[in-house]
């Protein structure tokens, strides 16, 4: 009887100006979130209309808008691609590495170390890849030409400069790192100590025990993760655009040749400052197909992330 | 293949299939695996001298040989399975290792480049009239700092105001969508941030604007996401007791946020502003496109171009100009300042975070 009236009172606080207005603040700053969203799809749309519209000999280049951001799209996929098949082992490594071998006592400090990487500024890598790493991977591209030329990734000629598009590849990878680990990391480190325990208590070396209790319960995270890591190295601009400035090639499968296509990241970066009139355009309408893929991996791989979350949320 | 009939067959009869597989064999003296690297090591400095002499050459022949010769040892006296464990133990340090070598050749490249110019004349002049040697980038860090700040004032209000709303009042399908949007914005490409604001300034002012706010505008839509992602985490922390004491003493909800949430939460939520500045300091691309790039000083941010430490980085790395080796040394001289204040603002985080860390513990 008495508990059904008890409720008046607890409708009182709402009454407060100041709770309202709180209240509807907070509320209001988060619908700006949605908001702010939804203005970045819909300003790039709208300023890459004009370009949308016009007629084919109007676009830089011949063939119109999608022969012009074809090719910048594939080499975004094939930067980001090597970048991930670079990556994704190395940082599950150091992932276990960082939980299961490191001594306790230095995990935490290593992990940190590597988390170092991803503090460093892009255009930074960019300085690094072009005057520290490019010209000290041209004898190994030399040996790569020589040794496998035959497959079309490998085709000469070597570029003299090391600027090619696996130096990018491997530099993006770099970058990537420190997320993908990370990731791993903490997933790595949510498996029951009762499974790793078990497995330990079977017989079990270190390494059966990673393969028959961890890889299984980190796999999805893992693969979660590398996908961050993938969205994070399609947008990659500064690197990119410092190490492959000036060289355009369309479509080309070879890795290591001077001639390598540009992304659209790093074309949009090089092309902006001196773009006016229907230029401009195009270059927004090239950032509006950077957004949807980007959007789309990106989906993806929170969706996969947070159904293992909903897994693991039960123990 | 083998690992699996074993683990299933470990309980019961151990001994039936191979002699001993966990005691049967002599285990491996700790000093061994030091003991064959050692030996790697004399082999390839060996290979070394007969054909080219080459640092690098012989650290990958160090670990090659010294991995092989572990798990042909290990095979050898300890058995398959004890082998391609210490086989993999042997590859994840080396991933470590290969993690570290960009991480040092980075650093000690960009302190070597840039304590060239790192001097006085750096941080007071600007490139007003300079051509040659000489010059700083006065006005590019004054920029940094100028577009930074205004970054700070949008984000940190709107980022905090929306943890707030999805810890403190947020339910159902709102708190859900954007939980989720924030995630996907954290995504968001930073070349793809700054054609936002440049196509939303465009509506304004028309086109080839650049302004000091575009950038913070752009620079806005990356600091966001981060700001709200670890508010959120540091709020949840607060205890439910402390809030539930405020309520029961007649303390309206929106005072309990102010009085007790925030000052209980204020440690965690520093550290996140600071950590989420480092993350945009060194952003160059939105800065590239909506701020463009100027020699003078110019502290307004609504009226015209402004340098930063980033793009200035950049120009005078790609058009550095006859003869190219000055411009070249001031950019490496910006990368360094760049990562001193990104590292400069990580420590600074941990520091706040240890020591004003709430005393919740008691």
């Amino acid at each position: 009887m008495t508990s059904t009236t008890s409720a008046p009172p607890a409708q009182q606080p709402k009454s407060r100006p100041g709770d309202r207005i709180f209240a509807g603040s907070a509320k209001g700053a988060g619908i700006l979130i949605l908001v702010i969203l939804a203005g970045v799809a819909l300003f790039l749309i709208s300023e890459s209309v004009p370009a949308l519209t016009a007629s084919a000999d109007e676009i830089s280049g011949d063939g119109g808008l999608a022969s012009y951001i074809g090719p910048l799209v594939f080499g975004t996929l094939l930067s980001a691609v090597i970048a991930l098949l670079v990556a994704t082992p190395l940082a599950v490594a150091i992932a276990l590495f960082i939980t299961f071998y490191a001594p306790r006592k230095l995990a935490a400090g290593l992990g940190y170390v590597v988390d170092l990487l991803a503090a460093i500024p892009s255009i930074v890598y960019g300085f690094w890849g072009i005057f520290w790493l490019a010209p000290r991977l041209v004898p190994f591209y030399r040996w790569l030409e020589e040794n496998l030329g035959f497959l079309p990734f490998f085709a000469g000629p070597v570029s003299s400069t090391g600027r090619t598009m696996l130096t990018i590849g491997l530099v993006l990878a770099v970058m990537i790192l420190p997320i993908v680990s990370a990731i791993s990391r903490e997933v790595f480190s949510q498996v029951p100590t009762l499974h790793t325990e078990a497995a330990l208590a079977l017989g079990a070396t270190r390494w059966e025990m990673i393969k028959i209790a961890v890889i299984p319960y980190g796999k999805s995270g893992v693969i979660g993760g590398s996908m961050l890591g993938l969205g994070r190295a399609l947008g990659e601009t500064m690197a990119v655009a410092i190490i492959l400035s000036g060289s355009a090639a369309g479509i080309t499968w070879a890795l290591i040749s001077s001639a390598n296509p540009q992304t659209i990241a790093a074309n949009i970066a090089l092309q902006f400052p001196e773009s006016t009139g229907l230029a401009v355009n195009t270059l927004i309408a090239s950032g509006l197909a950077l957004f949807v893929i980007t959007l789309l991996v990106n989906m993806l791989a929170r969706w996969v992330v947070n159904r293992r979350a909903d897994f693991s949320g039960a123990n | 293949m083998s690992t699996s009939t074993q683990q299933s067959s470990a309980g019961p009869d151990t001994s039936a299939s191979s002699p001993n597989p966990l005691g049967g064999h002599e285990k491996q003296a700790p000093w061994v695996p030091w003991a064959v690297f050692g030996a790697a090591a004399v082999l390839a400095l060996g290979i070394g001298l007969l054909t080219s002499w080459n640092i690098v050459l012989f650290v990958i022949y160090t670990v090659v040989l010294g991995t092989l010769g572990t798990y042909v040892l290990s095979r050898v006296t300890e058995g398959p399975r004890k082998a391609v464990d210490r086989l993999v133990t042997c590859l994840v340090i080396s991933a470590f290792g290969i993690a570290m070598v960009p991480l040092v050749s980075l650093v000690y490249e960009v302190v070597r480049r840039g304590a060239e110019r790192f001097d006085g004349e750096f941080f007071t002049a600007s490139l007003q009239g300079i051509i040659g040697p000489g010059g700083g980038a006065y006005h590019a860090l004054m920029g940094t700092l100028i577009i930074t700040l205004l970054t700070t004032l949008i984000s940190v209000p709107i980022g905090l105001m929306t943890a707030i709303y999805l810890v403190e009042y947020g339910s159902g399908r709102l708190k859900r969508s954007i939980t989720f949007l924030v995630d996907v914005m954290t995504g968001i490409p930073s070349i793809v941030a700054g054609l936002f604001a440049y196509a939303l300034f465009v509506l304004i002012f028309g086109p080839g604007v650049r302004l000091g706010i575009m950038g913070a505008v752009a620079l806005s839509v990356l600091m966001i996401p981060v700001i709200v992602r670890s508010a959120e985490e540091v709020l949840k922390l607060v205890p439910n007791e402390l809030r539930e004491a405020a309520y029961a003493l007649g303390v309206p909800k929106w005072r309990t946020i102010l009085k007790v949430v925030i000052p209980t939460a204020i440690a965690g939520l520093a550290t996140g502003v600071t950590l989420a500045i480092a993350r945009v300091i060194g952003e160059t691309a939105p800065l590239l496109i909506t701020v463009g790039i100027t020699n003078a000083l110019n502290f307004n941010p609504f009226d015209g171009r402004m340098a930063t430490l980033p793009v200035y980085a950049y120009y005078q790395l790609t058009q550095p100009g006859v003869p190219p080796e000055n411009a070249i040394d001031r950019a490496w001289t910006a990368a360094l300042v760049l990562i001193m204040l990104v590292m400069g603002l990580n420590v600074v985080a941990r520091l706040i975070s240890r020591l004003f860390a709430p005393k919740t513990s008691r």
